[in-house]
C-alpha cells in the first residue's frame, strides 16, 4: 500500500510539472498582457521599461524557469489587475468555493444513492419511475435556468431562503466557513442544492444502473440464503459493490465541481474563485489565471490520488494487482 | 424436533413464472421426502425446474416467479405459510443452500472472515464476534482447507474454484443445518476436487443426521452418492424411487435415455445415444405427456396426462407405458 502510494505520488508530480509547462506555454499563446499594462499615450521606452520589469525581454525557458523557481517557492506572479500575490487572491477565495463544492458533494451522496438504490431495488414502482423521470429534469435543465427559479421560488415568492453571498461566516481552523451559523447554512443550501442538481441525478443514476446488476448476482442471493436480514444484505453486501463506481465517478467529478462552479457562483453571487477567474481571463491577468490552473490541476492530482486509495478500499482486487505491480 | 415427521416434504409443490408470454409452470406439482440423514439426488435437464424446486423451499424465487399451491412441510412446519422473518430465521440455520457457481456465490469485496461471522451471527446474535470466527475457523478446517487461519483473513478472489466451494460449503455448515439443499456444488469443479467434495457431504450426512438434497444433471454424481432419487422433467417429477432400484431397472422411458445417454465401458466404437428432440419450452408444452415427442414408446394413450402409478414397490411413475424389462445403467 505505501509503494503504491510513493509511486502514485511520484506521477502525480510529473502531471503537475507537465502541467505547468503547458499552462505557461499556452497562457503565454493567449495575449500579450503588456497592452492591458500600459497606456496607449505610453512611449516606446515606458514599454520596455514595463516588460523588462515584468521579465518578458527574456527567452521563454530563462521565464519559464523563473515561474518554476518562483512556483516552487509559493510565489506564482503579482496580479495585473489587484497588485497582489496571485496565489493569495486566489487561496483567500478557496474556501468559499470548496464549501460550496462539498455541500453540494453531499448532497449528492445523501440524496442521491438512497434514491438509485430504492429505484434500482424496486424499479416497478411509482416512486422509481417518479425518480428515474425527475433524474432526467436534473440531467437536462440548464444549471443557470434552475439556479434563477430557485431565487424566483424560494427568494423571492417564498421569501424562505436568502439568494445571494455567504451570510454569517464563522473562523473553522483559520478558515473562514458558512455552514456553522445558521444564518450561513441558510445561503449555502440554495447554491449547494443548484450546483448538485446534476450531480444527484448522476449519482441516481449510477447507483440504479448498479444495483439493478448487483441484485441479480449470486452473492445477494447466496447472502438472503445465509438467512442475513434485508438491510445487512442491502446496506453491505449490495452497497459495497454499488459503490466502486459511484465513488470514482463521484471523486472525478469533484474537480469538477469546483472547476465549474462559476455558473452556480455568478448566479448567487458567491464569493468564490470560479467568479475570479472568469474575471481574470476577461482582463488577461496572466499571474491569476496561471496561478488559478495550477491549483485546479493540483486539486484534480489529489482527487484522482484519493480515488485510487478509496477504490483499492472499496475492492480486495485492486489492492492486490496494483502492489503486485 | 419432532420425531416421526420428516425432515422436509414437500407435497405438490407448483412455482409458476408469469412471464409476458405466458406462464411458464417451472415447477408442476412436484412431491418429495426426505428424512434424516437421507440424500436425495434430483435429477434433470437444464430447465427441468430442479433448481427452481430447491429455491421454492427456502422462499427465494425472484419475481416473476412466485410459489402458488402446494405444501413444504420441514420437520412439521409449513414453510409456504411462514412469515418472511419465520423463514429468514431457518434459512442459513436450519437449511442451508450451496449454489452452483463457486466463482459467484461469495460476495468479492468482502473477506471470508466477516461473510461467515455474519452467517452465524444473523441467527444468534449473542454470540459474541470470537466464538463466532472460532466456529468460521472450525467449519474450514472440516470442509479441508488448509491453515484455517490465514485463509479467513483472505478475499474470495484469492482462493481457488474448489476452494471457494469448500468455504461455501463450510458457511452452510457453519450452524449445523437439519437439511442442505445443494444446487449442482460441484458442476464447476474439476473430477477430482468433485470426488473430495461428494465424499465429504457424504460423510457429514452419515455422521450429523444432515439431510441433503443433491440437485443435479450428472447421473454419475448422483450414483455414488444419493440413497433415493427423483427424475425431474419439465417441471414435475417422472420417476421416484431408491437410487439402485432405479438405475438398474428404470421404468421411465426418460429415465432409461438418461441412462443410455451415459457412456460405458461397452459403447467404445459405438455410437453414442442420445435422446431425440430437445427439452420443450416450458411455455409451450405438448398436451398430455410432456414427453411424448421424444419417447419410443409413444401411442394415443400418451395424450391424456399421465398420473403417478406404482409399478414397482417404493417405485413412482409419471407414464402409462412403464418399462418394466428393460435394461438399466450401462456397465
Amino acid at each position: 500500500m505505501t509503494v503504491f502510494i510513493i509511486r502514485r505520488l511520484m506521477q502525480s508530480l510529473a502531471v503537475v510539472l507537465v502541467m505547468s509547462f503547458i499552462v505557461f506555454g499556452g497562457v503565454n499563446i493567449v495575449g500579450d498582457p503588456v497592452e492591458m499594462m500600459v497606456s496607449d499615450e505610453a512611449t516606446q521606452e515606458e514599454r520596455e521599461k514595463v516588460i523588462r520589469s515584468m521579465g518578458l525581454d527574456k527567452p521563454w525557458y530563462v521565464q519559464y524557469g523563473r515561474f518554476v523557481a518562483g512556483a516552487l517557492e509559493g510565489n506564482l506572479g503579482k496580479s495585473f489587475v489587484y497588485g497582489e500575490p496571485a496565489l493569495e487572491i486566489i487561496i483567500h477565495r478557496i474556501p468559499a468555493t470548496f464549501e460550496l463544492a462539498l455541500a453540494a458533494l453531499l448532497l449528492a451522496i445523501v440524496i442521491g444513492i438512497p434514491l438509485g438504490v430504492y429505484a434500482g431495488l424496486k424499479p416497478d414502482t411509482v416512486a422509481s419511475k417518479s425518480i428515474m423521470a425527475g433524474s432526467i429534469l436534473g440531467f437536462s435543465l440548464p444549471t443557470f435556468w434552475v439556479g434563477l427559479m430557485f431565487i424566483m421560488v424560494f427568494a423571492v415568492i417564498l421569501g424562505w431562503l436568502p439568494s445571494t453571498g455567504r451570510g454569517d461566516t464563522v473562523p473553522l481552523l483559520g478558515i473562514d466557513v458558512s455552514f456553522l451559523t445558521l444564518d450561513g447554512l441558510a445561503h449555502l443550501f440554495l447554491p449547494a442544492l443548484n450546483l448538485a442538481l446534476f450531480k444527484i441525478s448522476l449519482v441516481i443514476r449510477l447507483a440504479r444502473a448498479g444495483t439493478r446488476e448487483v441484485v441479480h448476482q449470486d452473492y445477494i442471493k447466496f447472502a438472503r440464503a445465509k438467512g442475513l436480514t434485508n438491510s445487512r444484505v442491502v446496506l453491505v453486501h449490495l452497497m459495497k459493490n454499488i459503490m466502486i463506481p459511484v465513488v470514482t465517478v463521484l471523486g472525478l467529478e469533484f474537480g469538477g465541481l469546483i472547476a465549474f462552479s462559476v455558473v452556480t457562483e455568478s448566479v448567487f453571487a458567491w464569493p468564490g474563485m470560479g467568479k475570479l477567474i472568469i474575471d481574470s481571463i476577461q482582463s488577461l491577468d496572466r499571474p491569476v489565471i496561471v496561478a488559478y490552473l495550477m491549483i485546479i490541476v493540483l486539486i484534480f492530482v489529489i482527487i484522482n490520488l484519493v480515488v485510487d486509495v478509496l477504490y483499492s478500499i472499496l475492492d480486495p482486487r485492486v489492492r492486490l494487482s496494483e502492489m503486485k505491480s | 424436533m419432532t420425531d416421526g415427521a420428516p425432515t422436509l416434504q414437500v407435497d405438490n409443490l407448483e412455482t409458476h413464472f408469469f412471464t409476458k408470454d405466458g406462464v411458464a409452470k417451472a415447477v408442476d406439482g412436484v412431491s418429495f421426502t426426505v428424512n434424516r440423514g437421507e440424500i436425495m439426488g434430483l435429477v434433470g435437464e437444464s430447465g427441468s425446474g430442479k433448481s427452481v424446486t430447491g429455491f421454492s423451499i427456502l422462499g427465494l424465487v425472484d419475481p416473476p416467479g412466485r410459489v402458488v399451491g402446494g405444501r413444504v412441510l420441514f420437520q412439521g412446519t409449513d414453510l409456504l405459510t411462514l412469515d418472511p422473518e419465520g423463514l429468514r430465521q431457518l434459512r442459513g440455520n436450519r437449511i442451508a443452500m450451496i449454489f452452483q457457481d463457486p466463482m459467484m456465490t461469495l460476495n468479492p469485496v468482502l473477506r471470508v472472515d466477516t461473510q461467515m461471522i455474519e452467517t452465524v451471527r444473523a441467527h444468534d446474535s449473542s454470540v459474541s464476534a470470537d466464538d463466532a470466527r472460532a466456529r468460521a475457523r472450525d467449519a474450514l478446517g472440516q470442509v479441508g482447507i488448509p491453515s484455517p487461519d490465514e485463509r479467513l483473513k483472505a478475499y474470495p478472489h484469492q482462493f481457488s474454484g474448489g476452494m471457494r466451494q469448500r468455504v461455501a460449503i463450510a458457511i452452510a455448515l457453519l450452524n449445523k443445518p437439519d437439511l442442505i439443499i445443494a444446487d449442482e456444488p460441484t458442476t464447476a469443479l474439476d473430477v477430482t476436487i468433485q470426488g473430495q467434495i461428494l465424499y465429504e457431504a457424504q460423510k457429514l450426512c452419515r455422521e450429523t443426521g444432515t439431510a441433503l438434497i443433491w440437485i443435479t444433471h450428472d447421473l454419475a454424481v448422483i450414483a455414488g452418492l444419493a440413497d433415493q432419487i427423483s427424475v425431474m422433467y419439465a417441471g414435475r417429477i417422472v420417476e421416484q424411487g431408491m437410487l439402485d432400484e432405479v438405475l438398474d431397472r428404470p421404468a421411465h422411458p426418460y429415465t432409461q435415455g438418461l441412462l443410455g445417454s451415459v457412456p460405458g465401458h461397452n459403447t467404445r466404437g459405438k455410437r453414442l445415444y442420445q435422446i431425440p428432440g430437445m427439452t420443450p419450452s416450458l411455455l409451450n408444452l405438448p398436451k398430455g405427456c410432456a414427453f411424448k415427442e421424444r419417447c419410443p414408446h409413444v401411442d394415443l394413450a400418451c395424450e391424456a396426462a399421465p398420473e403417478i402409478t406404482h409399478p414397482l414397490p417404493g417405485r413412482a411413475v409419471r407414464c402409462v407405458h412403464p418399462q418394466l424389462n428393460a435394461g438399466g445403467r450401462a456397465s
